[in-house]
Order: structure tokens, then sequence, then C-alpha cells
């Protein structure tokens, strides 16, 4: 019982620590734009996909998709932003939302249209194949490397944010931009940089994710609503909220595998729905 | 929830003139096929684009017409779900003179549409489905189940592995109708022949990571983890259980996969799993030279479900031939009476139930290194006689009382 509980318990940080990497960009581009990225899970799947394309394509392995991969579709992000978002800023977040979701629909569209819903095989790199008996499970090396990238990633994103010069302009961008503007900083660009930035750690987690998940035109809707729960958990727009709130809505999503498996896909719904009665701005978000 | 967004894509295709005087009685003058399927949702590879062009296909080389009146297909996109199937359904009868309609790809728009087509005394070929309640207390007068259904991937499957020595088992189930009927059809099957059950575990549907149910299957100790699930959940499932090492002393048996997975998953994964097919289109000569023809026009190879489409309209093209008119209970009589003889079936017969018994096949995937050319994934192992393939027609059923 022990045993299989501890095996449960680490499949559920495994999971949380996805959770993490996808809603930091979430939080991060909401947070910083007050733009909510309905497309978040799109551009993940974007990742997964554009790093198998190079594979089959190009021949571009794992670890330097792992790089190209996120610059080429944050760059895309960037275009978009340009041409189209930051029309809507000022705007009720509720057009950002729309337009958001407008553009998820047409790239699973697209990738549906041309790759089918089943979608594509991506291999384990060599490297990290296979895995260590832990005694009570077996881990694959992925799954471990996984863990360790995302956590890595996610403090980053933190530091650079919350302890940077780098992140107290982007911060300042949203509280005061004419201010910002005047001191002979570019807002417009810094703003492009920060969607394009979240959308990137979109691409990554969908880098990350090829391996182990087939890799389909669908596969962000899925996930991109457990996403969004824990952005609104965590209080939106909160950097370290979501980290935390992701891992540990994994492992509350582990145990629940466990002893009731019918219900995991709901717990974290009811999760939200309770914090959101005690503490209607999240757990780390500014009480309104 | 994108599904709201599409709309409804009802293509009418494929008009061919006929200009023959005919005495015979054809409704409207016209053989109208609906193919309603899956077009851009969890089914769309193993049915969807590819049935349409396998009901085109039956509809050209039957000569576009029969009985001196053209055969118009269209189709359009059930989306899985059952009031939008019923509602086409509706639609296409009243008011498009639909004769048929083919595939219905999931249990629940096929449960949805078949009462439809009763009471306007109309035809529902289904391909896609899966549950035996279609043929049991659910059977209509009108209905035809013609591919395969998940008695006879339990019976494959199941009987096969555990006379292959794996006899006990866990299974990690789809947590809907489908899910639940499998796992319960393979249960009996698996006690039936010696085996013992361990446990199960639901899983929500869709799942995309299976690795919690994966390290309770392992625990379980069972030599066989039965996957109750299918498309993308069958996928990542296996795709998994390699990556957790579990294939290493469990073996997997998928109970519903279908040529598209392979495809997708690639061999280097799937390799050496058991799985019970219709039809496998590198099976013989003539199952090879249709396929290649539909390869041209599909650019993939047809899964059973497809072949299904194209084998299931031939025989009703020939029965109204054969019954002079298109009168749906003319129609019925005859399709129950002649034998289906084609790429798709030997001796195939349509039992009072509306069950198409034909021979099934268990297969095992193949080794990377034993795949010589594309699309080849398949070895035949076993062929599965249809009286034991299928179970006999349930009293349950009305029309098998009669």
């Amino acid at each position: 019982m022990i045993q299989a509980l501890s095996g449960q318990l680490l499949v559920g940080l495994i999971n949380g620590s996805f959770y993490a990497l996808l809603s930091l960009g979430l939080a991060i581009i909401f947070g910083l734009l007050d733009v909510v990225n309905f497309a978040h899970g799109a551009q993940y799947m974007l990742g997964a996909f554009v790093a198998w394309m190079a594979m089959q394509y190009l021949g571009i392995n794992y670890w330097s998709a792992l790089i190209l991969v996120p610059l080429a579709v944050g760059v895309l992000g960037m275009v978009f932003e340009q041409l189209v978002l930051r029309r809507l800023y000022g705007l009720d977040p509720l057009y950002g939302l729309l337009l958001t979701f407008g553009l998820a629909l047409v790239l699973e569209g697209i990738f549906q249209n041309a790759f089918g819903i089943s979608g594509k095989s991506y291999p384990v790199p060599d490297l990290l194949q296979g895995g260590t008996n832990l005694g009570f499970m077996f881990l694959p090396r992925y799954r471990m490397w996984v863990v360790v990238v995302s956590i890595a990633v996610c403090f980053g994103c933190w530091f650079m944010i919350e302890r940077t010069r780098l992140g107290a302009y982007l911060r300042a961008g949203t509280e005061n931009p004419v201010l910002l503007q005047a001191f002979g900083v570019n807002v417009p660009l810094i703003r492009a940089l920060t969607y394009g930035f979240g959308v990137a750690l979109a691409a990554f987690a969908g880098v990350m994710a090829a391996p182990i998940y087939q890799v389909t035109p669908l596969m962000g809707s899925g996930v991109i609503m457990v996403v969004f729960a824990v952005v609104v958990i965590g209080g939106m727009g909160s950097i370290a909220g979501s980290i935390i709130t992701g891992l540990g809505l994994g492992l509350i999503e582990g145990l629940t595998k466990f002893f009731y498996a019918p219900a995991s896909d709901v717990v974290v719904f009811v999760v939200m729905a309770l914090v959101l009665l005690a503490r209607p701005a999240g757990l780390f978000g500014r009480q309104l | 929830m994108r599904r709201a967004f599409s709309n409804m894509a009802l293509g009418g295709i494929l008009i061919l003139i006929g200009t023959a005087a005919a005495v015979a009685q054809v409704s409207g003058d016209v053989v109208k096929i609906g193919v309603l399927t899956d077009m851009t949702g969890a089914y769309s590879d193993l049915a969807g684009q590819g049935s349409v062009i396998a009901a085109q296909m039956a509809a050209e080389d039957f000569g576009g017409k029969v009985l001196g009146k053209p055969i118009v297909i269209i189709s359009a996109d059930h989306q899985n779900k059952a009031d939008v199937a019923s509602n086409i359904a509706r639609k296409w009868y009243d008011e498009e003179q639909v004769d048929a309609i083919a595939d219905l790809v999931s249990s629940s728009t096929a449960l949805a549409v078949m009462p439809v087509a009763a009471e306007k005394k109309r035809i529902t070929l289904i391909s896609g489905a899966a549950s035996t309640p279609i043929e049991g207390e659910k059977c209509t007068a009108y209905n035809v189940h013609y591919t395969y259904n998940t008695y006879s991937m339990a019976v494959g499957t199941g009987r096969a592995v555990v006379q292959k020595g794996g006899k006990t088992w866990f299974f990690i189930v789809a947590d809907y109708v489908f899910g639940k009927t499998l796992e319960a059809d393979t249960s009996k099957v698996v006690i039936a022949s010696g085996g013992k059950v361990l446990g199960d575990v639901k899983a929500p549907f869709p799942t995309t990571d299976f690795s919690s149910y994966l390290l309770q299957a392992q625990a379980s100790g069972a030599q066989i983890i039965g996957l109750a699930n299918a498309g993308a959940d069958t996928i990542n499932a296996i795709k998994q259980a390699n990556e957790f090492g579990i294939t290493k002393k469990q073996s997997l048996a998928g109970l519903l996969v279908f040529l598209s997975d392979i495809h997708s998953l690639g061999l280097p994964v799937a390799k050496g799993m058991y799985l019970t097919t219709a039809f496998y289109w590198d099976r013989n000569g003539e199952s090879r030279k249709w396929s290649k023809r539909f390869f041209e026009r599909h650019k993939k190879m047809p899964t059973m479900v497809q072949a299904g489409v194209y084998s299931s309209l031939t025989h009703y093209f020939n029965a109204i031939k054969a019954a002079g008119t298109d009168d749906a209970d003319k129609v019925m009589a005859k399709m129950k009476q002649m034998p289906v003889n084609d790429f798709f079936a030997r001796n195939g017969h349509i039992g009072a139930d509306g069950l198409h018994r034909h021979d099934m096949y268990l297969a095992q995937v193949k080794l990377p290194a034993e795949s010589k050319y594309p699309w080849d994934y398949y070895k035949i192992v076993k062929t599965i006689p249809a009286p034991e393939a299928f179970q006999p027609p349930d009293p349950i059923c009305p029309q098998v009382k009669k």
C-alpha cells in the first residue's frame, strides 16, 4: 500500500511539473499583458508538432529541438501579437480571450487536416531511454528529466520576473506603461517579447511532452482546461502561485487516480470551486 | 467545445445521371445513401473521410446505378453526438429521400439513429459502432450490424491470449458504456477460457496520462493488461506502458485496435501486440487489390470500418437488384437471405437480429524488422470462424423470436 502510494505520488509530481510549466506561461501572459491566452494549449501542441516535423523532415534531434522549437514558435507568437493581438490591448479581456480561442481552433483544424486525429509518435531520445528501479516503482529516466527541467525552468522564470531589472521593466509595463515609456523604454517591444516568451514556454512544454504523449492535434485542448484551473486556483497572474499550485494539483490528482480513478478528471475543478469560495482571488493572488 | 463550432458538413458529392428507362420500383427515382460518420473527432481516422470514399467507390464499382436508377452518396459529420446524429438522420429520411444510412461510428450515435430508421422504415448499415446491444435489446428490423462488435473483439483477443498462457488479467477501462461493455464481454471470455480477472481501473474518457493506471496494473501482478478503450486512449496507454517498462514483464492486450492506430504508433512501440480485426488489407490478393485502389484515393490503407462500409453498401445494392425494388422490407429480406462473398467476407450471413456473422482474424503486430513495405503491419495468426467469432442470436431481440 505504502509502496503503491509512493509511486502514485511520484507520478503525480511528474504530471504536476507539466501543469506548472504550462500554467507558468499562461500566468506570465495574463499577469503582464492582461490577455487570457486561450491559444496556450494549441501553442503547446504546435511545439510538439514542430518538434516532430523538425525531426521528420529536417533531421533535427530532440536536444536541438528543445532550444530551436520554442524560439521558432515564440517568434510566431510575436508575429501574431504584433499583427493582431496588440490591437485589443486596453479593451475588455473578453476580446483577447475570443481571439486566442479562435486562433486555437484554426491551429487545431490545420493540423487535424494535415495529420489526422491519431497524430504522430515521437521517440524518447537515446540518452534518456530506460530508467531506474526505485523498489516501489520503475521510474523512466525521461520522466525524471521532465521533473528536473520543469522545476529549473519554473524557478528561473520566477527569478527573472520577480527579482531582476528586466522583470521589473516587464511588471512596470503593466502597472504604468505611459510612465515606463516616458523613461525611454520601448513598451510595445516589451509586450511583444513577453507574449513571445509565454508562447515559447508553451512550445517548450510541447517538446518536453512529445516523447511521452502521442503528438496529436487535440493534445492541447485536453490539458488547457486543467491548466486554466491551476492558474485560477493559484491566483490569476501570480507566477509563484501557479508553479506551486501546478505541482500541488498534480499530487492531488495522482492520489485521486489511486483511490477513486473515475473522479480524477473533476477533482481539479472541485478544488477550484472550494478555493474560490474561501479565497476569491486564488491562493496566492492579491485579495480583491 | 470546439465541436459546437464546426458546422454539419453536408457534402453532396456523387451524382450520376441515369438515362436507362427502367420499370423497377425505386422510390424517388434515385437510390440515396447517407454516410453518417465522425469527420473531425476522435474516430475520424478510422472512419471519417475514408468511409465516404469507400461509399463512393462502392457506388462507382456498381456502375453508378442500380435497377437503372442513379446511386447518390451524401455525407455528414455526426460529431459522435447522439442528438446530432438522430437530427441529421431524421432530416435525411424526411426531406432528402435517403434510403439507407451507412457507417455510424460510435455506439451512442448508432443507437440513436436505429429507432429513427425503424420508425421511417428505412435502413441503417452500421460499420463503425461496436456495442452488442445493437443486435440485442436495442435491435430493429431495419438494421445491419456489419463489420464487428465488442463480443467478437473479446472472443478473438481474449481467448487467444488466455490460450497462449495469459491467465491473469487486469483491465484499464474507458469509463463509459463502450469501455464497460468491452470489459464485461472480455471478462466473460477470459473466465470461460480458464483465466482469472484480478481487477480493473476505470479511467475517465479521454485520458492522456496513463502512468498512474499502468502502475496500478503493474502492482496487480497480472500477466495481461487488457485495454478496454479505443483511439487516442489506446495509443497513449500503449506508448506509456513501453516507457514504464511494463511490457517487459507483462503483456498488453488491445481489445479494440485499428490499423490507423498502429500506423500512428509505429511498429517500434506497437510490435508484438495481438489484436482482432475483421479485415486486413494485405490478407490476400482480393483484399490487396481493393485496398490499393482505395489507397490511391485516400493515401492511407483502409481500416476494417472503411472496408466494411464498401462491402455493406455493395451487399445492399445487390439486394436491391435481386429484390427488384428499394422497398426497405423486401431489401432487408434479401440482404438476410443472400450470403456475402467479396474481398471483405467469405460466406458471411446476416442473421434475424441484423448481425453480420463472418470470419474474424487474430493478428499480431509485426516487428520493425519483419515489415517489408509501407503499411506492412500485421501477421494473421489465426482465422476465427464466424460461429465462434460472434454470439448466437439473442432472443432478447424481438426479431429473433419471430
